[in-house]
C-alpha cells in the first residue's frame, strides 16, 4: 500500500513537475506550440445534432455550418438596416416574373397575376471546394475512396484516416443537387414543408425520390439525385442556376442567404452513403464538404470542434464601406484585405457557466456572453441606464458590444379561449378591453430591470429593431398601452386599465355576470428558483387589476401539446427571426397559421380578416413607403387587439479582450469568423501576465505538514509504548 | 464456483428484462414519441408529416408494449418494447436519434470516464482506509474527537461546493491547473489532477466514517484481544489482522462499485468538461433521446449485476472459508 501512495504522489508530483516545465502558465488548457499562434478560442455548450445544410438550424449548428458552407448570397457585414450582397453568386439575382401561359410580366405586375417567379443565379467561376476524401481519385480518374470495402475500413475511425484529398470546382449542378436534397427521403429537412408550398414542383419530387428510395437494390444506400429532375430547379449552364417559385415571393432571396440553399458536390453525398462509413459515425451530417473559408479538421463535439483555414478558398475581400461610426471603432482598418484574418477556431465545450466566465477572465476564451451571475461582476449602468463595463474589465482591457436581438418574447392569449379570446361578437369586445387593461398593467419595462438585468426593450409590436418595417420614436409606440411624454413612451396609469377592465365586464376584477373573481390561467415551463420569483412577479402584475392569476407550470412537452391543441388561455413563448424581414413576424399571427387549425406558428390562433387580407398583400410586396403604410396599418390592427402582450426585444450583451478585433455582432448573419482578427502576441503576453502561479499555498502546505508531522510522530510513538491498562495509583 | 456464476448469469437476465421494462415504461409516461420527433426536428417549422416521418424510421410509430392489430406472437413482438429491447441482449445498442452509433460513442467516451473515476477510486480507498486506521488507532483521543467532528463537517457540505471550491481556489486563484478541459495522453494529466483531488476529498467525510466503523466493530473481537496479549504492538495489530479481518465489508462496499467506474460522474464531469460517459448520459436525458437512455441505463444494470458477482467471487478469495456454490 505504501507503495501505491508513494507511486501516486509521484505522478501527481511529476505531472506538475511537467506543466511546470513549460514555458507557458500551469492553467494553460491548451497546446504550449498554439500560444503565439493565430487562433480563435470559442466556446459551445451544446453538441449540434447536424452539421448537414439541409437539416441543421439551430444556432449552435449554425455557428459552424455558416463558416463552412456558402450559400450564393450573404448580408454586409457592416451595413444596418441588413443588406443583401453577393457571397458566390456574381450579383444579386433579379427575379423574373411569369404568368400562367409562361409571359414575361414586368417588374410591377400584380401579385395575383403571377403565376411564378423565377430567380436565376450565375455563380462566379473558379471557386474550389475544400480538400476532401471524397474528390480523391488516381491517375485514371477513378475515386479512391468511394467503393471502401471492409478490409480497407478496419483502420478508418475518422475522416482523417482517409489520406487522400481531392477539389473541384463549385458548378451550378452542385447548389442544385442541394435544392434537391430538401426534398430526399432519408433527410428531415425543417424547411421542407416551407419551400414545398414554394419551388415548383418539390412536393412531387419528394415522393418520386421516396418511391425510389424503395425501388433501390438490396445494399444499395445511394440514391443518385441527378437521375431525377425536379421541376423547378434548373442548370441552365456551368455556373448558372434556375429556380422557379410558384407565385411571387420576395423573402425568397433571403433563403439564399442560409445554409439549406448551400452547394454539396454528388460525390460528397455519394463517399459518406457508403454503409461501412455510416456505421463509424463518418456521415455528411458530422463531416461537412464546403466552399467556405473553414473546414472542420477535427470533430469531437463531446470536447472539441477545430476549424481551419480552407487552402482553396476564393478571394474575397473585408468590405470597404461601414456604416457611421464604424471607422471611429476601427471596423474599417482592414478594408480591401483578403479573407480570412484567423487561421484556426478552436471551439470547446463548456457546459457550466462558472468555468467558461473564469477561462474567459483568464484570457483562455477570446469572447464570452454575460450570464446573469457574472453580470454585475461585468456591467454597470451609468448615465441614462447606458451599459459599460465596470473597472475590473477596463483594467484587462475588456470591452462590451450589444444589439438588439432580431428576437421576441411575448406573452400570447389564446384567442380561441372564451374568456380571453371571446366566442361571440359581445364576448369579443370584452376579450379585447380584458387583454387590453393587462397589456397596461404588466409592466415590462420592471421585468427587464429585475430579471434581464436591463437587457432588453419593451416591444412596442411583434417587429424587432433593425428589420424593415420597424418604425422608431413617437410614431413607433403602442399607443394602447404608452403615451409620448417628453419624448420618450411612458405606460399608461393602472387607472386606464381599470378602467378598460371594467368597460370589458369585469369592475375591480369581479366579473359583473357571476359576482366572481376574475380567474386567469397561465400555462408555463417553468422550473428554476429565479422562474419561480418571474411567476410571483407576473402573479403581482395581474393583482394590480385584482386578477387571479393561477400558474399551470408543466414540462415543455405537455405545454407544446397544450398549445397545439389550443388548451392553454395565456402562455409565454418567443422567436427568432429568420431574415430580417417584418414578414417573418407578422406571418405569426396571420389567421391561416394558426397552431390548432393548421399546426402553423400563430400559436395565439389569432385571426383577423382584414390583417390576413393585408399580410397577404404585404408579404407579396417589396420594400418601399407602400409596403410600410401596409404594415403600419397591420401593426395597428394588432396593438387593438393586443393578441399578445408585446414583451420584449432581448439585447445581447458580449464582453471581448483587447485583442479581438472587427467584431460588429449581430444574429441574422452567421458567417461572420471570417471578419474577426486576433492580436495572438499581445494575447499570449496578457496570458502570461494574468496567469502567473501562486505559489505560497505550496510553501505553507509543506510547512503546516513539516510542523504537523512531529506532534503526529510523537504521539504515535507515546501511543505505541503506552501499556494496554495503567497500574492503578496508590 | 463456475456454476455459481453460470446461475448468477442466468438470474441477471429477468432482472435486466425487469429494468429495461422500467425505464421503458417511466420514459415513456413522460415522452410520447411525438414529444421525441419534436425535440429532434426543432420547433420551427415541424410538420405533422415530418413528424410522422421520423416516427416511422426510427420504428416510433408502433404500439409501446401490445400490438391490438397484430396477429398472435406479433401482439407483443411488433412493438416499440421488444424491437428496441431484444437487440441490447447482444450488445447492439443501435444508434441515438441524431444518427451516431451509441456503441463507438460508449467506447470512444468510457476512457475519459475511467480516467477519472479510476484514480478517484484507488487513491479515494487508500486515503480513507489509512484515515479510518489512523483514528481507530487513536480512539478515544482528541485526534478520534475531532477526526469525528471533521469528517461529519465534511460529509454536511454539498460535493457542487468541492466543485465551485476547488476550481476557484486552485484553478483561478492560484493558477495551479486548468479550470476545465481535457487533453489526450500525458497532456491529460494536468486537467484531471484537480477532478480527481475533488473527488478523493468529496467523500473523505463518509468513507473515513464508514471504514472507522468497520475497523472499530472488529477491534472488540476476540482475535484482537489475541494479539494483544501475544504482546503485539498496536499498529501491528491494526495494519495486519484488523484490516485484514475487515476485508469481507470492505470489499462488499468497493468491489461492487468497480464496474460502475465506467460509467462516470454526471457532476464532475460537467463542470470540468471532461467528456465522459456521466455527461453523455446527461445530455440524452436533456435531448429526450431514449435510445442513449435505454443503453446507458442497460449498461448500468448489467455492471452493478457484474460488479455483485464479483463481490462474491472476492469473498472467496479473501475468506477461505466462503465457497460458491
Amino acid at each position: 500500500m505504501e507503495k501505491l501512495v508513494t507511486t501516486s504522489w509521484l505522478l501527481i508530483l511529476s505531472a506538475l513537475f511537467l506543466s511546470a516545465c513549460d514555458q507557458n502558465n500551469w492553467n494553460n488548457p491548451y497546446s504550449v506550440a498554439d500560444a503565439e499562434k493565430n487562433i480563435l478560442y470559442n466556446v459551445f455548450t451544446e453538441r449540434p445534432k447536424h452539421l448537414d445544410p439541409v437539416q441543421s438550424y439551430s444556432s449552435n449548428e449554425i455557428q459552424f455550418t455558416a463558416q463552412i458552407y456558402e450559400p450564393p448570397l450573404q448580408y454586409h457585414y457592416l451595413k444596418r438596416p441588413f443588406a443583401l450582397i453577393p457571397a458566390t453568386a456574381k450579383e444579386i439575382p433579379v427575379v423574373k416574373y411569369f404568368d400562367n401561359a409562361g409571359n414575361q410580366l414586368p417588374d410591377d405586375a400584380l401579385a395575383t397575376d403571377i403565376a411564378y417567379s423565377v430567380y436565376e443565379i450565375s455563380i462566379k467561376p473558379g471557386i474550389l471546394f475544400q480538400p476532401h476524401p471524397a474528390f480523391a481519385s488516381n491517375a485514371q480518374g477513378h475515386w479512391l475512396y468511394h467503393d471502401l470495402n471492409e478490409q480497407e475500413l478496419i483502420s478508418v475511425f475518422k475522416l482523417s484516416d482517409l489520406p487522400q484529398t481531392g477539389t473541384r470546382e463549385l458548378l451550378a449542378e452542385d447548389y442544385v443537387y442541394q435544392i434537391k436534397r430538401l426534398a430526399h427521403p432519408r433527410l428531415h429537412s425543417p424547411i421542407f414543408g416551407l419551400m414545398a408550398d414554394y419551388i415548383v414542383g418539390l412536393n412531387d419530387y419528394a415522393k418520386v425520390l421516396k418511391q425510389a428510395d424503395q425501388e433501390l437494390s438490396k445494399g444499395e444506400t445511394y440514391l443518385d439525385l441527378r437521375d431525377y429532375r425536379l421541376d423547378g430547379v434548373q442548370v441552365v449552364d456551368k455556373y448558372t442556376y434556375r429556380i422557379k417559385i410558384t407565385g411571387k415571393y420576395p423573402q425568397f432571396t433571403y433563403w439564399l442567404a442560409m445554409h439549406f440553399f448551400a452547394p454539396i458536390p454528388w460525390e460528397a453525398d455519394r463517399f459518406y452513403s457508403q454503409k461501412g462509413l455510416i456505421q463509424k459515425n463518418i456521415t455528411l451530417d458530422w463531416y461537412p464538404v464546403g466552399t467556405g473559408p473553414y473546414m472542420l479538421t477535427e470533430n469531437d463535439p463531446n470536447l472539441r470542434m477545430v476549424l481551419e483555414n480552407n487552402p482553396n478558398f476564393h478571394n474575397e475581400f473585408y468590405p470597404a464601406e461601414g456604416m457611421p461610426g464604424d471607422a471611429e471603432n476601427g471596423l474599417l482598418v482592414d478594408s480591401g484585405k483578403k479573407l480570412p484574418f484567423i487561421e484556426k477556431i478552436i471551439f470547446t465545450r463548456e457546459k457550466e457557466s462558472i468555468p467558461r466566465w473564469n477561462k474567459f477572465l483568464q484570457g483562455y476564451y477570446d469572447a464570452t456572453g454575460i450570464g446573469s451571475d457574472s453580470f454585475d461582476q461585468a456591467v454597470q449602468l451609468v448615465g441614462q441606464g447606458e451599459a459599460t463595463v465596470t473597472e475590473a474589465m477596463v483594467e484587462q482591457g475588456i470591452r462590451l458590444e450589444t444589439t438588439v436581438a432580431v428576437s421576441t418574447y411575448y406573452m400570447g392569449f389564446n384567442m380561441l379561449d372564451p374568456v380571453v379570446g371571446g366566442t361571440n361578437a359581445q364576448e369579443r369586445e370584452s376579450a379585447r378591453k380584458l387583454r387590453q387593461a393587462i397589456s397596461i398593467a404588466v409592466d415590462y419595462e420592471e421585468f427587464i430591470s429585475i430579471f434581464a438585468n436591463g437587457r432588453g426593450m419593451p416591444a412596442q409590436s411583434p417587429i424587432s429593431p433593425g428589420i424593415a418595417g420597424y418604425r422608431e420614436g413617437k410614431e413607433g409606440i403602442n399607443s394602447v398601452v404608452y403615451e409620448w411624454i417628453n419624448d420618450q413612451p411612458q405606460r399608461k396609469s393602472i387607472h386606464v386599465a381599470k378602467t378598460l377592465l371594467a368597460e370589458a365586464g369585469y369592475p375591480n376584477g369581479i366579473d359583473q355576470r357571476t359576482g366572481a373573481p376574475l380567474i386567469l390561467y397561465f400555462d408555463v415551463t417553468a422550473r428554476s428558483s429565479e422562474d419561480r420569483s418571474k411567476l410571483d412577479w407576473m402573479r403581482k402584475q395581474f393583482q394590480k387589476l385584482n386578477i387571479q392569476l393561477v400558474v399551470r407550470s408543466t414540462d415543455y412537452n405537455r405545454f407544446q401539446d397544450k398549445i397545439r391543441k389550443g388548451n392553454a388561455q395565456i402562455f409565454e413563448w418567443g422567436w427568432n427571426a429568420d431574415y430580417p424581414d417584418a414578414e417573418n413576424f407578422l406571418f405569426l399571427l396571420y389567421g391561416p397559421q394558426s397552431k390548432v387549425r393548421n399546426s402553423g406558428e400563430n400559436a395565439a390562433n389569432y385571426d383577423n380578416a382584414e390583417y390576413n387580407q393585408l399580410f397577404e398583400q404585404m408579404k407579396n410586396m417589396e420594400d418601399g413607403p407602400e409596403r410600410q403604410l401596409i404594415i403600419d396599418r397591420m401593426v395597428e390592427i394588432l396593438r387593438y387587439d393586443a393578441p399578445w402582450l408585446w414583451g420584449y426585444h432581448p439585447k445581447d450583451y458580449g464582453l471581448y479582450h483587447s485583442w479581438y478585433q472587427n467584431v460588429k455582432p449581430n444574429r441574422i448573419s452567421n458567417n461572420n469568423l471570417k471578419f474577426l482578427k486576433i492580436d495572438a502576441a499581445l494575447r499570449a503576453k496578457k496570458r502570461r501576465e494574468w496567469n502567473e502561479p501562486v505559489l505560497w499555498p505550496i510553501a505553507l502546505l509543506l510547512v503546516v505538514l513539516a510542523v504537523s508531522l512531529f506532534p503526529a510522530m510523537a504521539a504515535f510513538r507515546r501511543h505505541e509504548s503506552s501499556t494496554a491498562l495503567r497500574a492503578p495509583s496508590s | 464456483m463456475f456454476g455459481y456464476i453460470i446461475r448468477r448469469i442466468l438470474y441477471a437476465i429477468p432482472i435486466l428484462i425487469g429494468v429495461n421494462l422500467i425505464t421503458f415504461a417511466l420514459f415513456f409516461v413522460v415522452n410520447t414519441p411525438d414529444d421525441m420527433a419534436r425535440m429532434q426536428l426543432g420547433i420551427k417549422y415541424v410538420t405533422p408529416e415530418a413528424i410522422e416521418k421520423w416516427k416511422i424510421e426510427r420504428g416510433y410509430d408502433k404500439p409501446l408494449l401490445f400490438n391490438q392489430e397484430a396477429e398472435k406472437l406479433e401482439k407483443l413482438t411488433n412493438t416499440i418494447f421488444f424491437e428496441k429491447s431484444v437487440s441490447m441482449f447482444v450488445f447492439d445498442f443501435g444508434r441515438a436519434d441524431d444518427g451516431r452509433d451509441i456503441a463507438l460513442e460508449i467506447k470512444s467516451r468510457m476512457l475519459p470516464s475511467l480516467a477519472i473515476a479510476l484514480p478517484v477510486f484507488v487513491l479515494g480507498l487508500i486515503v480513507y482506509i489509512t484515515i479510518a486506521l489512523l483514528m481507530v488507532f487513536f480512539r478515544a483521543t482528541y485526534i478520534d474527537f475531532w477526526g469525528v467532528v471533521f469528517c461529519v463537517a465534511l460529509m454536511s457540505i454539498s460535493s457542487l461546493f468541492y466543485i465551485i471550491a476547488g476550481q476557484f481556489l486552485v484553478s483561478k486563484l492560484w493558477h495551479w491547473v486548468p479550470i476545465s478541459g481535457y487533453g489526450s495522453g500525458l497532456d491529460a494529466a494536468k486537467f484531471l489532477l484537480l477532478p480527481i483531488l475533488i473527488g478523493v476529498i468529496g467523500s473523505v467525510g463518509s468513507s473515513t466514517r464508514w471504514y472507522r466503523t468497520i475497523f472499530l466493530e472488529e477491534m472488540n473481537k476476540e482475535y484482537v484481544r489475541t494479539a494483544r496479549a501475544k504482546g503485539l504492538s498496536e499498529r501491528i495489530v491494526l495494519f495486519k489482522h484488523v484490516l485484514r479481518n475487515a476485508m469481507i465489508p470492505i470489499l462488499t462496499g468497493a468491489v461492487v462499485v468497480v464496474p460502475l467506474l465506467f460509467l462516470g460522474s454526471l457532476l464532475v464531469e460537467s463542470f470540468f468538461g471532461i467528456p465522459g460517459l456521466g455527461s453523455y448520459t446527461i445530455d440524452a436525458i436533456n435531448s429526450q433521446d431514449f435510445a442513449i437512455v435505454r443503453a446507458m441505463v442497460f449498461l448500468g444494470s448489467m455492471l452493478y449485476i457484474m460488479g455483485l458477482i464479483l463481490t462474491d467471487i472476492s469473498y472467496t478469495l479473501v475468506d477461505p472459508r466462503i465457497r460458491l456454490t
